[in-house]
This record gives C-alpha cells, sequence and structure tokens, in this order.
C-alpha cells in the first residue's frame, strides 16, 4: 500500500468550541491506482488532502505513507517526504513566479537530487510547455500554469499524486485536456492518484471514487 | 537543496530590483550616516589626544616668563639643583621649503609620566637619539621634513600633525637656541621642604594646568555629533524595516511553496539568514564607504572649529579606524537583524497553509494602529516620569528615545484619525474616496512617515537649539566681553601706575580683584568689582530680586553663578557665606557657561575690607578708541604686547569658531532629510504594484489615469503636510529636553529657548517638497500603467 | 613609562641584546677594560671614569635614633656611559641616575632621580670632592669629611660623614674578579664612616648617629653572560672587623664567591671563589617575588658563622630595575650591624 489511512480526525479552532471537519477516515490506495475524493464545499476534502501531504497533523488516527507514519515524522522528515515520495499539485498552482517555467518545471526535482532531464523534457513536451519555458509564469495563462504545476510534481518522480482540484480554473476542454495528461503520465509511472475535485466528469475517470459527507466516508 | 532553496528565494530579487535596491541603500544610507559621524568623532579625538599628549597643555603645570619669551637653562639647572622636579622644554618654528614645522623638544628623562608617547622601541639607539638627535613625526610631516635636516626622522602617527618631537639638545641645536628653553613643565608630585619656585627662579610664573573649559565645548561637540549618528541611524533604520518586512511578505507565497514542495524549515530560515547576512554585509561595505566620502568632506570644517578651539590641527585626511569602520558593520548587522527578526520569527511560526496574500506589512489595520497608540502612551508616560524625577544624563537620553519613538508609534493613529475627521465631512464621491483610500494607505506609509516625522523633529529641534545657543553665546559675549581691553600689570607698582592712567584717559576702568576659595563648598572664584554702568548695562540675570547692582555696591548682596547656585542648592534670597564672616543673600543669579568653577561676585569695597591685601593686577578697561589707548599704554608706559588683551577681537573670533561647529550639524540635518526623503519615494515606489487592484475598480469606474496620479501627488501632499504638523511640536519639545534637561545634566547650565517661527515654516516647506519629490516617480508611473495591467486585475481570480 | 624604558634601555650601547642582570654582562665594546696591577690615584680617582661604563658611588648606613630605633640609610649615584666620552651639553652619552632610602624596621621608604650628564644637573667631581644629581649631594672639602643629602617625596636626610679609617682595596689590590670568565672591576671601599645628622620623616624630624660604608666601583663588564645576580654583604662586626662578602650567582644555580676581611686597623685580607659562603634560610614574598630575608653565612678561614637577618624583610628598591636593599643585623659566632643588597630575583 502506497497510502494508508486509519480512523483519522481532524478539528478546527471555532468561535466556541472545535469544529470537527474529520470524524473517522479509513482509505487505503495501492501504487498506480488512482482514487476522485468528492463532496460538498466544506466538507474537509482538502484538509484531507492537506493531512495526507504532511502539511498538516491529524488529531486522532494514523496516516502512513509508503510504510511510514506521519505522526512519527518531524519537519524535516516531512519535508523530505514531500520531496521525494509525494507530489502535491494545489489549486492555486503555487509557482514560484520569479522562476522561469522551466525553472519552475525542474525544482521539486532538484530538490531532491534526482534530476531526470530526460524525463524533464518529455513532460515539457508532453503537457506542450515547450514553447514557454522561457517565459515567467505570470505570462502564462490560467491552463498553461496549472500545466506547469502539474510537469513540476510530476517532474520528481513521486510515488503518491495529490491533486486539490487541479482542474477546478479551468475550462472544460483544457480541463479534459490536463486529466488525460495526468493519467496518462500516471499510468507511465505506476504512481497513485489521489484527486480531490467536486466534478463528477472528472470523478468518473479515476478507477474509484470516496465521498465525504459530514466528515465521513459514505 | 541549500542551493535551489537559495536560488529560488534570491530569484524574487532579480525580478524587483527596485525592492533589492531599496534594502542596500536604505541599510547602506543608514550605515553611512552613522559610519561618517563616527568617523569625524574618531578623527576628532585622535588629534585631540595626540595634540594633548605631545604638547602637553592641560596636563601639568608650566613655569613660563611673564612676557613668553624663552629664557636661560641655568634656570632650569637651578630649579633642579634646589630639588624641584621639573622637565625642559623647548619649542619653535623651522622653516623648510614645505612649509612651517612646528618643532618640540623633550628630556624624555625626565618629562613627567605619559607625555610623550613616541615609539621608543628598541629600534631607535639611545645614544643617537640622545647625542646626535632624532626627529619623531607623522607622515606627513616627515614628508615635510625630508631633506631639510641632517638628524634621521622617524614615522610615529600618534604624533599631532604639524610637529616634530625630538630631544631638547636636537632642537636648541636645531632652532639655533643654544641654552635657552621655552618653559619648564612641573610634576605633579614634589618632595616636601623645597624653597618657592620665587626664590630660586623669580623670572618664572607658573602658569596652571588648564582646565577642562575647552573640554566641555568639544564635549557638547561630540554629544552633539553622536545624537546625530543615532537619530540618522534610526532613521535609516526605519527603511531598512520597511524593506525587509515588505520582501518577507511579498515572498509567503513562495515561502509556503518551497516547504509544501518539501524544503524543510530549518533549511528555509537558514538561507533566509545567509541571505540577510550577505546584505548586511555588503550593504555594511557600502555604507562605510558612503561614510568616508561623507566624513572626508566634512572634516575640513571640522578641523578648522578644532583649530579654533584647540589650537592644534588636525590631519587633514581621514584615517581607516577600528572604532568606526567596525561600529558600521556592527550596526548594519544590528539593523538587518532587528528588521528582519520579527518577520524570521513568523515565517518560523507560520502554520504552513496559511493564506499566502500579501498584505501590508508591519501595520495592516486599524486595529494594528491603535495597538501601536497604545505603546506610544505607554512610552510617553515614562518620558513624562523621566522628565519629573529622572536624574542623570543616561536618563535625559532615555527621555529621548521614548518621546521620539513614542511619537514615530503615535503617528499611525494620528494621521488615521486627522484622515477620519476629513473623510466626514467630504462632499463628493470622489473625495470620499479619496479620503477612505488615504486611510487604508497609512498603514503602507506609516514606516516611511515615521522617518519623516522624526527627520523633521529632529531638523527643528536641533536648530532650535542650536539658535537659541548662539543667541545666549552672544549675549554671554557681550556681557562677560564688554570691557573693550583687558591689560595685565606685572607688578603692584606698575598695577597702580596703571590704574592712575586709566582713571584719567579710559571711560570706565574695571579692576580685577579676584581670590581662589570655596564657596558653600564648592571651588569658586570670588570677584570684588567696581559697580557701575558697565555692570548695570550689560549684565543679564537668569533670576534676580531688587535692584540687584546697587544692592551689591551697598554691600547688601552678592551675585553667583548658575553652576555654583545649582551644585550648592541655592537660589535667589537664600543666604550664602562668601568669606569668612561675610554671609549676604543672593541678589541674582547670572550664567556662566563653561565654567567648572563657581563664581561669586560682591562690590570692590567690601572685597577690599575681606582681603586687604589682594591688590587689583589686571584692569578692565572701557575705551571708545581702544587702539589708541592701546598704543598709548604701550608707549607711556611701557607694558608689553602680551600684557593688553583686545577682547572685541576675542569676541569675533570665539563666535567664528561658534558658527563652524553648527555648520556641521547642519550638513548632516539636510542629510537626514534626504534620507527620510528617500524612505518616502521607496514606500510609494514598492507600493505600487499592491496598489493596482485597488485602483483598477477605481478606474473601471470612470476616474482616468492622470487623475489618478494627481491624487497620489495630493496624497502625498497632504500625508507630509500632516506629519511636519505633529513634527514641529515633537521639535520644540526635543529642544525642550535638550536645552533644559540634556545640558543641565551634561554641563550644569540650562539655556532659555528661543522659538523662530519662520524657519519653521521653511523647515515644513522643505519636507513637503521632499515628500512631493518623492512622490512624483510613483505617481508618474501610476498615470502611465498600461490599461492591460489594470484590467488583469479582473481577470484573475485573486 | 618612559623612565622605565630608559633605564632598560640604558646599559644597551649597542643594539645587541641585554645579558646578565640589568645588561651588566654585555660585551664592553670600546670602553676600557679594568686591568691588574692598577695603580690607584687619589684625590682624581673618587672622581668619574667617563671611559668606563658603569660606575657608582654607594654609600649605606646603620643608624640609631636617640631612643633606640634602627635605622638604615641608602644613597647611591649612577653614572652609566653610552659613549666612553663626555661631552659639553645635552650631547653628554653619561647618564646619571640615583637610588636613596631610609628603612627601619616598619618602614621603607625610597626615592628615584635621572639626569642627563654635561648639563650640570647631575655629576661627579674629585677635587673637592663632590657627587651630585639635583639636590641630593655627597661633597666635602676632602673624602674624608663629607656632608650627604637626600629627598624624596616623604622624607629626607642630612647627614654628616667623618672618616675614621682608611680606604680598603678589594680584591687584588682593587682588581676585583667576578666570574671564572675573568670579568673584573676597580673597587675599592671606606667603611670607617662615622655618621650624625637627621632625618626627616613623615612622622617628624629624627637625630641619628651610626656608622656608613661607601663602595667605590667601575668597569664596563662586570658581569658574565651568564650571571642573573648577586648577593652582597657589608658587615660590621662588634669587635670592630668588617667583612665584605658577595655571591655571583649564575643560571645554573652555581655562585662565584668573592669576600674581603678587614681589620680594625685598615689591613685587608682578599679570599678568592669557594672561601665565603652563604645560603638563604628563610624567604619572604617581597614584590610578588621569593627573596632571602636571612642568611647563614660563613667564612671559616676567620670564624665567620653567623646569622645574617633583615631589619626589615620588605625593604624591596621599586625603582625602575628593582632590587632588595637594606639593613641587617647580624648573630652568631660574631654579631653586629651590615647591609644587604640581593639582585636578579624574579
Amino acid at each position: 500500500m502506497v497510502l494508508s489511512i486509519q480512523n483519522v480526525t481532524k478539528s478546527f479552532p471555532g468561535a466556541d468550541e472545535p469544529v470537527p471537519v474529520l470524524r473517522g477516515i479509513d482509505l487505503a490506495l495501492a501504487s498506480g491506482e488512482t482514487l476522485a475524493l468528492t463532496g460538498e464545499s466544506g466538507s474537509g476534502k482538502s484538509t484531507l488532502l492537506h493531512l495526507v501531504g504532511g502539511l498538516d497533523s491529524v488529531d486522532g488516527g494514523t496516516i502512513k505513507v509508503d510504510g511510514k507514519d506521519l505522526a512519527q515524522m518531524d519537519d524535516a522528515a516531512r519535508a523530505a517526504m514531500r520531496r521525494s515520495d509525494v507530489g502535491v499539485v494545489f489549486q492555486q498552482f503555487n509557482l514560484i513566479p520569479s522562476l522561469t517555467v522551466a525553472a519552475n518545471i525542474s525544482f521539486q526535482a532538484r530538490l531532491s537530487g534526482v534530476v531526470d532531464e530526460a524525463r524533464i523534457a518529455e513532460l515539457t513536451e508532453a503537457l506542450g510547455l515547450t514553447p514557454h519555458i522561457a517565459k515567467f509564469p505570470e505570462a502564462l495563462s490560467g491552463g498553461q500554469q496549472q500545466r506547469v504545476a502539474i510537469a513540476r510534481t510530476m517532474a520528481a518522480k513521486p510515488k503518491l499524486i495529490l491533486a486539490d482540484e487541479p482542474t477546478g480554473n479551468l475550462d472544460e476542454a483544457t480541463a479534459s485536456d490536463v486529466l488525460d495528461q495526468m493519467l496518462g503520465l500516471v499510468a507511465d509511472t505506476g504512481a497513485a492518484l489521489m484527486i480531490v475535485t467536486h466534478s463528477q466528469i472528472v470523478a468518473a475517470r479515476m478507477d474509484r471514487q470516496v465521498h465525504l459527507r459530514q466528515g465521513r466516508l459514505a | 537543496m541549500i542551493f535551489a532553496s537559495f536560488t529560488a528565494l534570491a530569484s524574487h530579487w532579480s525580478r524587483n530590483r527596485l525592492q533589492f535596491l531599496a534594502l542596500l541603500l536604505g541599510l547602506a544610507l543608514a550605515t553611512g550616516l552613522w559610519s561618517g559621524v563616527q568617523a569625524i568623532n574618531a578623527e576628532a579625538r585622535a588629534s585631540y589626544d595626540a595634540a594633548a599628549a605631545t604638547l602637553g597643555e592641560g596636563q601639568y603645570d608650566q613655569l613660563v616668563t611673564e612676557t613668553g619669551d624663552r629664557f636661560a637653562q641655568s634656570t632650569y639647572i637651578a630649579l633642579r639643583r634646589a630639588g624641584w622636579q621639573v622637565s625642559p622644554v623647548l619649542e619653535g618654528e623651522l622653516r623648510t621649503d614645505q612649509g612651517l614645522v612646528q618643532i618640540l623638544g623633550l628630556d624624555a628623562l625626565t618629562t613627567p609620566g605619559g607625555l610623550a608617547p613616541v615609539g621608543m622601541d628598541g629600534e631607535t639607539d639611545l645614544l643617537e637619539f640622545l647625542t646626535q638627535g632624532v626627529l619623531f613625526a607623522n607622515s606627513e610631516t616627515a614628508l615635510r621634513l625630508d631633506g631639510q635636516v641632517t638628524l634621521a626622522i622617524v614615522v610615529d602617527d600618534n604624533i599631532a600633525p604639524g610637529i616634530a618631537v625630538t630631544d631638547i639638545g636636537a632642537a636648541q641645536r636645531l632652532l639655533d637656541a643654544d641654552n635657552q628653553l621655552s618653559r619648564l613643565i612641573v610634576a605633579r608630585a614634589q618632595p616636601f621642604g623645597l624653597p618657592s619656585i620665587a626664590s630660586v627662579a623669580p623670572d618664572l610664573v607658573r602658569q596652571p594646568a588648564q582646565d577642562a573649559g575647552a573640554d566641555r565645548l568639544t564635549d557638547s561637540f561630540h554629544l552633539n555629533l553622536t545624537a546625530f549618528g543615532f537619530l540618522s541611524f534610526a532613521v535609516g533604520i526605519f527603511i531598512v524595516h520597511g524593506t525587509v518586512s515588505l520582501a518577507f511578505e511579498q515572498r509567503r507565497g513562495m515561502v509556503r511553496t518551497l516547504r509544501a514542495v518539501g524544503v524543510p524549515l530549518r533549511t528555509l530560515i537558514g538561507v533566509l539568514i545567509a541571505e540577510l547576512v550577505a546584505f548586511a554585509l555588503i550593504a555594511g561595505l557600502l555604507g562605510i564607504a558612503l561614510g568616508y566620502v561623507m566624513a572626508s568632506v566634512l572634516l575640513p570644517n571640522v578641523a578648522a572649529t578644532l583649530q579654533g578651539l584647540y589650537g592644534a590641527q588636525v590631519a587633514g585626511s581621514l584615517q581607516l579606524r577600528p572604532e568606526w569602520w567596525l561600529s558600521g558593520m556592527a550596526i548594519a548587522f544590528l539593523g538587518t537583524g532587528l528588521a528582519a527578526a520579527a518577520a524570521l520569527w513568523k515565517i518560523a511560526h507560520m502554520p504552513l497553509l496559511e493564506s499566502a496574500r500579501p498584505r501590508a506589512w508591519a501595520v495592516a489595520s486599524g486595529q494594528t494602529a491603535y495597538r501601536l497608540g497604545l505603546a506610544a502612551s505607554v512610552l510617553l508616560s515614562i518620558a513624562v516620569a523621566i522628565a519629573i524625577w529622572g536624574q542623570g544624563l543616561v536618563m535625559g537620553f532615555g527621555l529621548l528615545a521614548c518621546l521620539l519613538l513614542g511619537a514615530a508609534l503615535a503617528l499611525p493613529v494620528l494621521l488615521r484619525g486627522a484622515v477620519q475627521l476629513v473623510e466626514r465631512h467630504s462632499k463628493s464621491v470622489m473625495w470620499q474616496w479619496f479620503w477612505a483610500d488615504t486611510k487604508q494607505q497609512v498603514p503602507g506609509l506609516s514606516l516611511a512617515l515615521m522617518a519623516l516625522l522624526l527627520a523633521t523633529a529632529a531638523n527643528v529641534g536641533v536648530s532650535t537649539m542650536v539658535s537659541s545657543f548662539r543667541v545666549t553665546f552672544v549675549d554671554f559675549l557681550d556681557q562677560r566681553l564688554a570691557p573693550e581691553l583687558y591689560i595685565r600689570a606685572q607688578d603692584e607698582v606698575q598695577a597702580q601706575a596703571l590704574e592712575t592712567y586709566l582713571i584719567a584717559n579710559a571711560r570706565e576702568v574695571l579692576p580685577s580683584l579676584s581670590v581662589e576659595t570655596d564657596i558653600a563648598g564648592i571651588p569658586s572664584d570670588l570677584f570684588g568689582v567696581r559697580v557701575g554702568p558697565t555692570y548695570r548695562e550689560n549684565w543679564l540675570f537668569l533670576d534676580q530680586s531688587g535692584d540687584v547692582w546697587s544692592d551689591v555696591a551697598a554691600g547688601r548682596a552678592v551675585v553667583v553663578s548658575e553652576q555654583l547656585a545649582r551644585r550648592a542648592g541655592l537660589w535667589v534670597d537664600d543666604p550664602v557665606t562668601v568669606a569668612p564672616g561675610i554671609v549676604l543673600p543672593i541678589g541674582a543669579v547670572v550664567a556662566d557657561y563653561g565654567n567648572p568653577r563657581g563664581q561669586a561676585v560682591m562690590s570692590e569695597t567690601l572685597f577690599k575690607q575681606s582681603f586687604p591685601d589682594i591688590q587689583p593686577m589686571q584692569f578692565g578697561v572701557r575705551s571708545d578708541d581702544p587702539a589708541a589707548l592701546s598704543l598709548a599704554l604701550r608707549e607711556d608706559l611701557g607694558l608689553s604686547d602680551a600684557a593688553i588683551i583686545d577682547q572685541a577681537a576675542i569676541k569675533s573670533f570665539s563666535l567664528d569658531v561658534f558658527e563652524r561647529t553648527f555648520t556641521i550639524t547642519g550638513a548632516l540635518n539636510v542629510l537626514t532629510l534626504a534620507v527620510a526623503a528617500f524612505a518616502i519615494l521607496m514606500s510609494l515606489l514598492t507600493l505600487a504594484a499592491m496598489r493596482i487592484p485597488q485602483l483598477a475598480p477605481v478606474w473601471a469606474l470612470g476616474l482616468t489615469r492622470r487623475r489618478l496620479g494627481q491624487l497620489e501627488m495630493f496624497r502625498a501632499v497632504v500625508l507630509a503636510f500632516l506629519t511636519t504638523v505633529f513634527a514641529i511640536p515633537l521639535g520644540l519639545l526635543l529642544a525642550w529636553v535638550l536645552l533644559s534637561y540634556v545640558n543641565v545634566e551634561a554641563f550644569g547650565w540650562k539655556l532659555p529657548m528661543y522659538i523662530f517661527p519662520g524657519h519653521y515654516a521653511v523647515l515644513s516647506m522643505f519636507a513637503i517638497l521632499a515628500a512631493v519629490l518623492a512622490a512624483l516617480w510613483p505617481a508618474w508611473n501610476l498615470a502611465k500603467t498600461p490599461p492591460s495591467l489594470l484590467l488583469k486585475v479582473f481577470a484573475n481570480d485573486r | 613609562m618612559i623612565v622605565r624604558l630608559f633605564c632598560a634601555l640604558l646599559f644597551l650601547a649597542s643594539p645587541l641584546s641585554a645579558q646578565g642582570f640589568a645588561g651588566l654582562g654585555t660585551d664592553a665594546e670600546g670602553f676600557s677594560v679594568p686591568a691588574e696591577g692598577f695603580d690607584f690615584d687619589f684625590p682624581t680617582d673618587h672622581g668619574p671614569h667617563p671611559d668606563y661604563r658603569i660606575e657608582w658611588w654607594y654609600l649605606t648606613a646603620n643608624l640609631q635614633a636617640d631612643d633606640g630605633t634602627a635605622y638604615g640609610v641608602q644613597w647611591t649615584l649612577f653614572r652609566s656611559a653610552l659613549a666612553p666620552e663626555t661631552i659639553e651639553g645635552w650631547q653628554d652619552p653619561q647618564i646619571w641616575f640615583a637610588h636613596a632610602a631610609v628603612t627601619s624596621e616598619d618602614t621603607h621608604l625610597t626615592a628615584e632621580r635621572i639626569a642627563r650628564g654635561g648639563i650640570g644637573q647631575a655629576g661627579a667631581q674629585a677635587r673637592p670632592f663632590s657627587a651630585w644629581i639635583d639636590d641630593w649631594t655627597m661633597a666635602g672639602p676632602s673624602f674624608d669629611a663629607m656632608r650627604l643629602t637626600a629627598r624624596g617625596a616623604q622624607f629626607a636626610y642630612d647627614l654628616n660623614l667623618m672618616a675614621k679609617g682608611p680606604l680598603v682595596f678589594h680584591g687584588q689590590n682593587g682588581y676585583s674578579v667576578k666570574s671564572d670568565q675573568g670579568q673584573a672591576s676597580y673597587y675599592y671601599s671606606q667603611p670607617f664612616f662615622e655618621v650624625a645628622g637627621t632625618l626627616s620623616l613623615p612622622n617628624g624630624d629624627v637625630d641619628v648617629t651610626g656608622s656608613a660604608w661607601l663602595d667605590r666601583e667601575w668597569s664596563s663588564q662586570p658581569l658574565a653572560e651568564d650571571q642573573s645576580g648577586w648577593d652582597w654583604f657589608s658587615l660590621s662586626f662588634d669587635s670592630g672587623d668588617k667583612l665584605m662578602g658577595f655571591l655571583l650567582r649564575d643560571r645554573d644555580g652555581d655562585a662565584f664567591s668573592s669576600a674581603t676581611w678587614i681589620e680594625p686597623d685598615g689591613t685587608t685580607t682578599a679570599f678568592e671563589n669557594g672561601a665565603f659562603a652563604a645560603q638563604p634560610v628563610t624567604l619572604t614574598e617581597v614584590a610578588g617575588r621569593e627573596v632571602p630575608t636571612t642568611w647563614a653565612v660563613q667564612l671559616p678561614a676567620k670564624g665567620i658563622d653567623v646569622e645574617v637577618s633583615a631589619l626589615n624583610p620588605m625593604a624591596w628598591m621599586g625603582v625602575s630595575i628593582p632590587y632588595w636593599e637594606g639593613p641587617v643585623t647580624v648573630s652568631g659566632s660574631y654579631s653586629g650591624v651590615g647591609y644587604l643588597e640581593m639582585t636578579g630575583y624574579e
């Protein structure tokens, strides 16, 4: 199992008392598997994704990525995990505005020390970014920026890819395009993919679907 | 990984070159101002030390002839054979092809300890030094002597400029003054039971060691400069703080990305610190270079001042002394550290996923402004407490610091309040928007405006102090140097002849009767004066009771100096014992700036009753034609030139020195203002990017870009104007603290404060002008913003 | 500070580093050197010998006040030459310096003076005899009747000296050898002075009487390179005999000794290396150094087996080149008083 989530709970501070967001989640993901995580706004999808990526900590339960318990890791270990094992594609692109597209794409790979130039060139080409590699992110359209984010994540060859509404800001045609490329690349590398989405179209294209309602999986 | 993170973070600067420049320049300017001031101080102090040590002035009593001429060496031997521990000195000027060199000859075996800090190391052959003579001089002087003398020349840069030190025998040969001496230094410790000097060497008089008078003036000069250094640095730090915080805020998104992508927090912080260190290093070095240039430009003025005050030459060139460049670097690091500490702490404790939207830094909302206002009121209350109960110089500076800092922190809330007031009264939509927008801008501009506040207040404060000083000083000189001539008689016979002659030929004769005594436990000089029109017309009192001079003339009262009064805890109407058996009420207290001893003045008659043996040997003379009288005295009575002092000349000379002293502070004033203007410019420029989304809606709704640009200018004027309105009372308060508190603690006398409204108006104009100039470029930029940029605001979902 | 530096440099006429205590072991370069068989010529030889590097007029006195309090007085004038000549004026390469001290059981007051030669501030002349620096003098119509004055910050004295016996010569008729390598000086003494005069002390004036011993010595390299200091004894026994003995210590811990036995009529017997012996008995910490203030002294040939103890163990001369000098009492096979000088203790 690449990912194993057991009885995870998470609450956030509220006005009077903590507001529970996740009330006990159990989930498992094997390599090569693709999973869609759906639910209404505020149901905790992004939270779960963040917890899996080690960007936040659980209140209760365990999350194991590639057999390693996240709760046992300190900041440095989690950072290491995010460098090499897990790749996160955010909704907001989160590119580095002062680096060129090419630098952005190879960034995570350089951090983890595993730079496969050929692979990066392949990815860049596959995602149609080659004509833009010398530009800065602000000169690109929303869809192009999203593709750069995806390229960055995949260039690092992670075992688990977490994507938070990667097509949320894109029009239908571009969204479909991006998704095609993502799934194709995932199939090539054998990584596991967990996508948070509120779009049924996207969810339908995944191997599995789970639905979050009121903090529990339905 | 470290390299990758570093390149990512650093790439921000290549895309924001202006910010980068602002940060570097801001820090460099702050460091530069500080280092420059310190460099001047250090150079001056080194010159004093060298002068004092080399010339021995001020440390020891000296024996000289009445006329100041040279005397026979046999006098020295006679004194020595009588047991007096004295040391011979010969001074003279040597003409070389490259100018004059002052030759100073000493007997190294008998000079009191610490007098000649010449580098007498093992390399100097003692035999050569004592028998043939070796000249010690600094590099400049050594060059002048090169090839002009047969003696060996050794370079020692500790020696004051223009002087060459050598053995007395060699000096006698160089100056063609065989067996002659200029003066004798009297060692402090003498054996007991010696015959009086007068019985062994009747031709010599004993000149007491110079009191700390000159030291006081130079002390205040340096205090001034250092205070300015601090102020300039504080202003500079505001810039640095603003820019560093902005840089951190703008990179928050990047920080989040980096952490999300897997950079550990520790690495991130480490890289940021390394970046800051690199900044501090580069900016520090740049600042030191700037400081060096600034000091070099100002040094000639300082040198001229010192020459006037101390009579010694100051080296024309500035030396790189570790005391100022090391402290400059330290300050650069300190400033950066202070500025970045908060930001780094925030990053370290920021939850990874916190919103990456860049906020206005430092003062984000009205809430923060009120919080700062609270901090301000705490500081100001401390300031008030110190003003009432505080004692000591350290407290005085604490007072200043609390006052300035408190005022600065109070500025945002005050500005906000002022703007709010106007907003409530504005009618048109555009103006309502304008004031609301201004209110929102205040937090972003507060640091720059605080800098402007401090710079303007400092200007007002220091110039008020200086001008008050000048007015007072002039009055003081007029009072003390009222007699046109001051004559010293050689002996009692001559004194009597002189007095008779003067009474016949001068308008008013003022014999000087004085005795050293202790009054109320304080070492003082007691004077007996002949009360007449001179005293009545010229003397100004700090406080008085009744018809002072008539009371004094009648022997019913005394006048005491401010220092004596303050130190003894006495004031007008209090009784004081001025002499055995004589207790009189204080009729008035008079100012006596720069005198560490107390002074009391009583009538001549009373003085003669108490001290019948003391004859007046010195006379102040009022005359309508002092030159003629001076000539007559020399011809008819055979007085020497040295015996007649032209006080008018002294007065103008003292004023001259004074003027030059404060030219330097004037220059620093201007520089500080310039730094503040720079702060404003940088803030506006860096804010510009964030302004776009705020202005885009207004533009879309119909306000032209040109109009927006004009409004930006207007806003700059308004904010600057409001700031100067607050700055003026702050500056006056500053001046008051300096004159009434700091000066009293430091020197024991209080200067009255004079106000110069015209000057303040001019100053405000300058401050506003500075702000306008600073706002020009950003406003122009704004007016020329391409529409596409404004439209993008609507296209991108933020 | 500068005086200190100069004093340290005084013994260096050349850039060579100082050797032996106070540089007295430095090579004689250019200066005259004592030789055997020298004929003394008085009163000329009471005066200075500028062609020799170092010379002194060294007086120590054991005195008593009317109330029996014991005092020791020292008056020393040194001449140090940077070159073997005298010149009139400041260029004179002769440097003069002097030490004076008054010691009692509980007080020890010292003073120091330094002056250039050639200008009249200090000097010595043979006829009439006069040795002076500033207002310190040792002078008189002849060497047998002199007046001794000195003044310091806290004391002064004015003493009359009357010689009651002849001059004595140490070593081989005044040629006094200091080491196996042959360094020597010319050395004679007048140990038979009777003293009467006044001491002016912080508590007031004190009339005193007693005896004094004047040493005259000059040379250009009185020590060998490796000699680090000496211990010098001048003892006046109640029997009327006197003994001068010194130990020159070297760095290895060995000592070269020499002594002169003086009979009441002035007859002398010279003792070469090894005859005179002295061992430290008590050490006292003085001025940060461990200094022997009680000694066991032996001269078997004359039946001397005595203990010499300092009247005031703290008699440290805190001058530019410091040393210990003070009055002593003698007990054992003989009894008496004397003076002890110890140098080179670090």
